[in-house]
């Protein structure tokens, strides 16, 4: 018999989450995805449909893009929780995939952005160069209602890109090099941060907002 | 959009998970992977009184592969689908898994959690009744057993689960060598529930003549479909369109499909006749292919 925790009971909890152990103190039925947002104040990770359907509240669980809404946060106890805020741990700059999502206007309203940026960051993790079907099928769990998907396969194969050359100075299989057997792995998700070139801020990248 | 309340256990070991669940009777229910139960109990169609949490059960994550491929209660179909040794020894699981929802679900769903949730529209549903698989079933105070699939589902989200029972393994038979299979669905968008899916695995005698062929359906029948087509089929040639064809009625004439706002069923039996010619042809080349590499 283990020892159960009563409905009404709080769960006094450490979530690590974007390299950082959090203290959180909720009932069994918190949501991860209510965790990150109203314990937590991570806000980057949106909810919309809250049943598992429209992608936008995807996190990473030790790498791996889940569902946020559909895992409880007591369930996210030892394990690594990487939110949208995490592709930035320091809060400068973009990530590769944020960056590509800019360049290739890989967004309209935004609302589904976090999710769809999470899903590629495991996709890609997964599967560094992806043919247009892998992409299709690994972007199949997140809705987006404005951009009509094209800017974001776009987006998805400018990320590819951005990130295999960000990777180090390998010698890129079309520049005439020996092709390395892979590409190095992009960074790790965490605290550390991707300590990569592409993940600077780029001034060139785009025009300065005057203010 | 918020589960409801709910007592939550944590058990470290089988025998905790069973005790729990015993104690619990009606008021339990088993939280594994949650792709199908969170849904639920966000829309609140499901509001039991306490989860049983077997994600932290130690020995329930194991892949095995030896006469067959068994599968523990905490494996994520994901953690199948890159399992090389399973996959080769049973190669419709990997036809089947990539039409599991999302790769984003696959992550955290469960294997023995689809079989569980006993849904008709679920792939491996279907895998696990064509291939004549287990569901090993423990409850606290009586000898593990292990029920076939063709006794375990009995109805639309309904198996022959009872209060206290809990899942640990499913075993999926190695496929003969030389068999061939394959999958094939019409979803409305990748990932999405199917309107119709067929499994099929077929033996060939030689390069054409087919010695068995046998149809795995699902979201045409309350419970997933097994159909043998020995009948029209031995003997024939699968590139015999005829012989196609009467097994897609064969098929079609043992389903009993339902409409929904998705698909009517007239459309569900079209689909039905169609995939079924479809699988089987796809099945067939799969053996040929097998049977060459075999060799």
């Amino acid at each position: 018999m283990s020892t159960g925790v009563p409905a009404d009971q709080h769960l006094d909890l450490t979530l690590r989450v974007n390299g950082a152990a959090r203290q959180v103190r909720v009932p069994p039925r918190r949501l991860l995805s209510d965790a990150l947002r109203h314990d937590l104040e991570l806000t980057g990770t949106h909810v919309g449909c809250e049943h598992g359907v429209c992608g936008c509240c995807t996190v990473l669980l030790d790498g791996q893009p889940v569902r946020s809404c559909l895992m409880f946060a007591v369930s996210a106890r030892d394990h690594e929780v990487t939110t949208v805020e995490g592709l930035t741990p320091d809060g400068d700059g973009l990530h590769p995939i944020q960056r590509a999502f800019q360049e290739c206007h890989g967004l309209q309203c935004g609302f589904c952005t976090p999710g769809f940026l999470m899903s590629v960051a495991g996709l890609l993790d997964d599967n560094p160069d992806p043919d247009r079907n892998e992409i299709v099928e690994g972007i199949s769990g997140n809705l987006c209602r404005c951009t009509g998907y094209q800017n974001i396969i776009a987006a998805v194969e400018r990320a590819a890109e951005l990130i295999a050359q960000s990777s180090g100075d390998l010698p890129r299989a079309d520049a005439g090099e020996p092709a390395p057997e892979r590409a190095a792995p992009p960074p790790p998700y965490g605290a550390a941060g991707p300590d990569v070139p592409g993940a600077a801020r780029d001034e060139d990248a785009g025009p300065e907002v005057v203010s | 959009m918020k589960p409801p309340p709910f007592a939550y256990h944590a058990p470290a070991t089988v025998d905790e998970a069973l005790t729990d669940l015993a104690r619990l009777g009606d008021d339990g229910k088993v939280l594994a992977g949650g792709q199908s139960l969170i849904p639920l109990l966000n829309m609140r169609l499901a509001a039991p009184a306490a989860l049983v949490d077997i994600n932290g059960v130690a020995g329930l994550d194991r892949i095995d592969v030896d006469g067959a491929v068994t599968v523990g209660a905490t494996v994520r179909h994901t953690a199948l689908e890159r399992h090389a040794q399973a996959l080769d020894a049973c190669p419709l699981l990997r036809q089947a898994l990539r039409l599991v929802a999302h790769p984003v679900v696959r992550n955290r769903g469960t294997v023995c959690g689809s079989i569980a949730h006993a849904d008709p529209a679920g792939e491996l549903t279907a895998v696990l009744a064509l291939l004549g698989g287990k569901v090993r079933v423990e409850r606290a105070g009586a000898a593990p057993s292990g029920i076939a699939a063709d006794r375990f589902f009995l109805a639309p989200l309904e198996s022959a689960l009872t209060a206290g029972d809990l899942v640990t393994a499913v075993t999926f038979p190695r496929m003969p060598t030389g068999a061939g299979s394959a999958f094939v669905e019409i979803a409305r968008r990748h990932g999405d529930y199917a309107l119709c899916g067929i499994a099929a695995v077929v033996q060939l005698d030689g390069d054409s003549a087919i010695s068995s062929a046998r149809v795995g359906a699902i979201s045409i029948h309350p419970t997933p479909l097994v159909v043998d087509c020995g009948e029209v089929l031995t003997g024939r040639s699968l590139d015999d369109a005829d012989a196609l064809r009467a097994a897609g009625d064969l098929v079609d004439s043992a389903s009993e499909p339902a409409s929904d706002l998705h698909a009517t069923v007239d459309y569900r039996r079209q689909l039905t006749r169609v995939l079924t010619a479809r699988a089987l042809a796809a099945a067939a080349d799969h053996a040929r292919t097998r049977s060459q590499e075999a060799a």
